[in-house]
């Protein structure tokens, strides 16, 4: 059987399935989002080039469910985390509002890719520059398209900060950073932020 | 390339035909206004040129010139390949009154194309059976692809989100994601101000 950390101030108490039955109200919340954060129910709304990379990551290779994103839901009533893969035109703005609002709370967005996140090189008449004008965003991912492995540190950190109850906009940095040739590594996932880096 | 064709325009269209000229082995034909529609029918219809495939129409704005657009079609003829270009001059200075004769009594797929071209740049094909925009919103007004459109101008549909920073370019910096993109064109048909194609 699985465990289920919880993160309590500086000490992290783990708890084994099968014990401690009777939790406390308190600690309801962190086991929802546990729950939550495991089974995001998807919502795609792909408008451009950018669905290709999405298809790869639904794929085997890289296989997306293995973070419990695993099932599509066409319809935006019964899904928690709206993927923006592309550019959004101004004549499709109030359609993804719309979409936006039918969707039931909690609800969660993810732009995919550098003309969600903010518009990208469509400078121009027809297209919103990111998707942050029209509805709020919760994870944007950069690139054009994003790596595959970019888009899964997108959802991790999406998970974690499902888990922390987090909703201040987080982005995706490029795990090498070509100005500086450093290499980034990982995106940050902050189990605690007390906890020393 | 197509030089007979240009011949067998000239011979049956003295007056129309304002100039030609080929670059790249294509044969580019001017012609007058009037006769836009006519010129068009006789190169369908004609046995010696045949042509039956409406490649693209469009349309150019030249802002200093007057008249100031010019509409181009590209013809082909599938069963004899050759291709021809035509081209007109129509319209005042201030783009208001853009009138030219419809083509899509002669090739269906001008119906689209020159919705397309009314959409983006106001030209107004008399004759067309539903010109309205094809690509924008119908609440969206002027002609984006005019040079006096404003490079900056957009016309949401909806309102943006009332929350602080809203114009801000993204979450990342500007060395992030796609540096090229995002520039102002503001500068450009300003007097004293050279453009971003101009050598300095």
């Amino acid at each position: 059987m699985g465990e289920l950390n919880l993160p309590t101030g500086t000490r992290t108490e783990t708890l084994e399935a099968g014990e401690g039955a009777a939790f406390a109200t308190t600690r309801l919340k962190d086991m929802l989002s546990w729950a939550q954060k495991y089974s995001l129910f998807m919502y795609p709304f792909v408008t451009a080039c950018c669905g290709m990379e999405f298809m790869s990551l639904s794929g085997p290779r890289f296989d997306f469910s293995r973070f419990g994103a695993e099932a599509p839901r066409f319809s935006p009533r019964q899904s928690d985390l709206l993927w923006v893969v592309g550019t959004i035109t101004q004549r499709q703005a109030p359609i993804l509002r719309r979409i936006y609002e039918q969707m039931m709370e909690p609800k969660y967005v993810l732009a995919f890719g550098t003309c969600a996140s903010c518009g990208g090189f469509y400078d121009n008449y027809a297209c919103v520059a990111g998707i942050d004008k029209i509805i709020p965003c919760d994870v944007y991912v950069p690139g054009c398209p994003p790596r595959p492995e970019g888009v899964l540190d997108g959802l991790m950190l999406l998970q974690d900060k499902i888990q922390r109850g987090d909703r201040t906009p987080g982005f995706v940095k490029p795990r090498r950073d070509p100005a500086s040739d450093q290499t980034l590594g990982m995106v940050t996932l902050r189990r605690n932020k007390d906890a020393a880096p | 390339m197509a030089q007979h064709l240009v011949g067998l325009v000239r011979q049956a269209f003295p007056a129309a035909v304002l100039s030609s000229h080929a670059q790249h082995g294509d044969d580019t034909l001017v012609v007058a206004p009037s006769a836009w529609h006519d010129v068009h029918a006789f190169l369908k219809s004609d046995a010696r040129t045949k042509m039956d495939m409406l490649v693209d129409l469009t349309a150019v704005d030249y802002p200093d010139r007057e008249p100031r657009f010019e509409v181009v079609t590209h013809l082909l003829s599938l069963e004899l390949g050759h291709r021809l270009r035509l081209k007109v001059a129509v319209g005042d200075s201030e783009g208001e009154v853009v009138e030219i004769a419809t083509l899509t009594d002669l090739w269906a797929s001008a119906n689209w194309l020159e919705r397309e071209c009314f959409d983006m740049l106001g030209v107004k094909f008399v004759g067309h059976p539903d010109l309205r925009r094809i690509l924008l919103y119908p609440e969206f007004v002027g002609h984006p692809l005019r040079k006096d459109y404003p490079a900056n101008k957009i016309q949401p549909l909806i309102p943006f989100r009332e929350v602080d920073n809203i114009e801000k370019v993204a979450p990342f910096g500007l060395d992030e994601g796609m540096s090229f993109g995002r520039q102002s064109h503001d500068s450009w048909g300003k007097s004293g101000e050279s453009g971003p194609g101009e050598a300095n």
